[in-house]
């Protein structure tokens, strides 16, 4: 089957228009119950953060610049992590095409964390606790997950199944930006763009045929659905 | 010239020799059976108070460090470990596959010297063997305490089960249990075969529940020819193929590392490096244990002789090497590759902060055994080899931590690289493991015969001294 029929949900991140704000992160552990781990845990690598924002320094001070770019699960089509798990606790979803993490079935070998190469996968090191009041909000759409289990982005499953089944009840598809995760919701200068790949009107669709449309180690041939528009000096490259 | 010949009396010649060879062979120093029988035994009951001390220490450290630290562990969760991002794999892995390696040289002195009828293996298969059943005992055991939740571990194993769920036989781990199983189970049948004659012989010398016991193991020996014929016919089927499982088990384990997208692991030399690794740093084991035990047990000194020494430290020395050939082929593939990742991992074990590990793995593996056994008197000095073993452990653990932890704290994306240190429950754990191992060793030793005394006799009635001319030479007689 061709890379073109297996597509489904896809992400464009714009780099031009990401300024490091953080929001997406923020916004992603509150709609994912991602466990707050607390500072000292996180400067030590224990965080849970399903997204990070990469920032890397570019030329010598004083004329510096910072790069930032938003990393979550690239949900590959042909992901390093889905065939070293022994118990299929990570396996890709036939009808969303995106890599799909159970839970409840992960005995925690942490081997699919070490074959990512795009470090995207978190462990809960302990059972975390939210701090008051914190603890009131969580999503009651999310599990809530124990220590010993590994997880990861889930490009809001949540939200896509909740819009898909609208959509069944009312007898249509769905609509382009119908499905909006957390951290394409939040971003204030609009950096993220979420959408249904398979669509060739979709705005995902347009604005990955981009000229300065890049994916994330594209070499690996692991077939990522998050597409990255080129920012900065690599603009034209 | 002539005249600095010292003129031996020609008499004399011939009967020095002969005591020569018999001091130096065990298989040219023949002593009754039944003397034989007793002193094997009389090591095995030596209950002193110095072996009480032993095991006692040994059996706390495995309650407490071992399975004390893991259930703490496991009651906290994994963050008590000094794992975090990138390095999700830590000191238990590095540990398995030691552990794993340990396990090998047992075999691969025992099966591979039993098929080409190397004769110096006869006093010490047993105690080789005995290294790889505890050896698994003790590697078997991390990819249970390794697991985020160790309490579903039975999850991997294939069985109809009310979740309607099967493993994923995709998964290097699945392959890993399978052949680590498969392993087990064959190497301590292959363990049981050659014991059944001397626990008859321990059956015969006992009383009460004792003489039940070894009665009930010993499943009615009874010495026949015939239920030697067949004896032999198994210990032959399983010596011959428990060699291709041996090979199988640590290329797996090489595979686990290989046949990922990790840079620094995908490799396709991984299987036979690992392999010859293994050998390295087993043999070596088994000079320890061989040392310890001639050492420290009774009348050991007459069945280990510096001649097992010396045939075991040539073995060192050319796995060193071989080892040697697999690491500058590993390492300089990927350097010459040219990989900008690749050269990433290869200067964090060359010039980052912890180097020193990788040159002192370098080191131990290849200039301290290079430095020293060449040297004939070096190999035939058990304590000097306990050393020269010891080291090469040290380096051959150095070499497992820096593939498991430097190579994933220098992944693709320079952002997210780390680094790692084991915490004081890991360093406990591993403690614990090789407690486990020397327990189960100290408490082995005094329930079996750690002597195979019946392939001994085998071998001293197959030897002979002969006088061809003026000389004395040995003979063998080829037994099958």
């Amino acid at each position: 089957m061709s890379e073109a029929a297996k597509e489904k949900w896809g992400m464009v991140i714009d780099l031009d228009a990401c300024d490091g704000c953080q929001a997406c992160v923020t916004a992603c552990s509150l709609e994912n119950n991602v466990a707050f781990a607390g500072e000292e845990s996180v400067a030590y690598g224990h965080g849970m953060h399903w997204l990070r924002i990469q920032r890397y320094w570019e030329g010598e001070y004083p004329n510096i610049t910072a790069r930032y770019r938003p990393v979550m699960c690239q949900q590959c089509g042909a992901a390093p992590c889905e065939p070293v798990c022994p118990v299929f606790a990570t396996y890709h979803s036939e009808a969303e095409q995106i890599n799909v993490q159970v839970y409840n079935r992960c005995i925690g070998t942490r081997y699919c964390a070490n074959n990512c190469p795009y470090e995207a996968r978190t462990f809960n090191w302990f059972d975390f606790e939210w701090p008051e009041p914190l603890n009131a909000q969580l999503n009651p759409d999310v599990t809530v997950r124990r220590r010993g289990i590994m997880e990861k982005c889930t490009f809001c499953i949540q939200r896509i199944r909740r819009a898909e089944e609208d959509a069944k009840a009312e007898g249509r598809e769905v609509a382009d930006g119908e499905v909006q995760p957390a951290c394409a919701q939040s971003c204030p200068t609009q950096a993220i763009v979420f959408g249904n790949l398979a669509d060739p009107e979709s705005k995902v669709s347009r604005l990955a045929r981009s000229a300065r449309a890049e994916k994330l180690l594209e070499d690996l041939g692991t077939e990522p659905k998050v597409i990255y528009l080129k920012g900065g000096s690599d603009r034209d490259r | 010239m002539t005249a600095n010949i010292p003129a031996i009396p020609l008499g004399d010649a011939h009967h020095d020799a002969e005591a020569e060879y018999r001091e130096e062979h065990l298989m040219l120093d023949p002593r009754p059976r039944e003397e034989m029988n007793n002193m094997v035994l009389e090591s095995m009951r030596d209950k002193s108070l110095s072996f009480w001390v032993t095991a006692g220490v040994l059996g706390m450290l495995v309650a407490v460090a071992l399975f004390g630290a893991w259930g703490y562990m496991i009651a906290n969760g994994m963050g008590v470990t000094g794992i975090r991002r990138p390095v999700f794999w830590g000191v238990f892995i590095a540990n398995f596959v030691f552990w794993i390696g340990i396990s090998h040289a047992g075999t691969f002195v025992s099966a591979i010297l039993r098929v080409f009828k190397a004769e110096f293996r006869r006093p010490f298969t047993r105690a080789a063997e005995l290294m790889t059943t505890f050896g698994l005992a003790a590697a078997g055991l991390y990819p249970l305490i390794h697991l985020g939740r160790t309490w579903r571990f039975y999850w991997m194993i294939p069985y109809p089960n009310q979740r309607w769920l099967w493993p994923n036989f995709h998964s290097p781990l699945v392959w890993d249990m399978i052949a680590i199983t498969t392993y087990l189970l064959s190497s301590t049948m292959y363990l049981y075969l050659p014991l059944i004659p001397d626990l008859a012989m321990a059956r015969d010398h006992s009383e009460g529940w004792a003489k039940k016991i070894y009665g009930w193991l010993a499943m009615g020996w009874r010495g026949t020819e015939a239920e030697f014929r067949h004896l032999n016919t198994a210990i032959n089927i399983f010596a011959f193929a428990i060699i291709p499982v041996m090979f199988s088990v640590h290329t797996i384990v090489a595979w686990d590392f290989a046949v990922s997208k990790v840079v620094g692991w995908h490799s396709t030399v991984f299987g036979p490096y690992f392999v010859t690794g293994a050998i390295l740093s087993g043999v070596s084991a088994v000079t320890m244990v061989l040392a310890l035990i001639r050492g420290t047990m009774k009348n050991m000194k007459y069945f280990i002789r510096p001649e097992h020494f010396d045939a075991l430290g040539k073995l060192v020395l050319i796995f060193s090497m071989s080892w040697g050939y697999f690491f500058f082929n590993d390492f300089n593939l990927e350097w010459y590759g040219g990989e900008a990742a690749g050269h990433a991992v290869m200067e964090y074990h060359t010039k980052g902060p912890l180097a020193w590990i990788w040159y002192g793995m370098l080191i131990a593996n290849l200039i301290i055994p290079w430095a020293t056994l060449w040297n004939k008197n070096v190999r035939r000095n058990p304590w000097a080899m306990f050393v020269i073993g010891f080291i090469i452990n040290l380096g051959m653990y150095a070499e497992r931590y820096m593939i498991v932890t430097f190579v994933l704290s220098r992944g693709r994306m320079p952002f997210d690289w780390g680094w790692y240190k084991p915490s004081l429950v890991e360093l406990a754990i591993s403690l614990g493991s090789i407690a486990l191992f020397l327990f189960l060793y100290v408490v082995a030793s005094r329930l079996i015969p750690l002597v195979p005394v019946w392939e001994v006799q085998e071998g001293q009635l197959a030897h002979t001294l002969r006088k061809i001319g003026r000389a004395t030479v040995i003979s063998v007689s080829e037994l099958e």
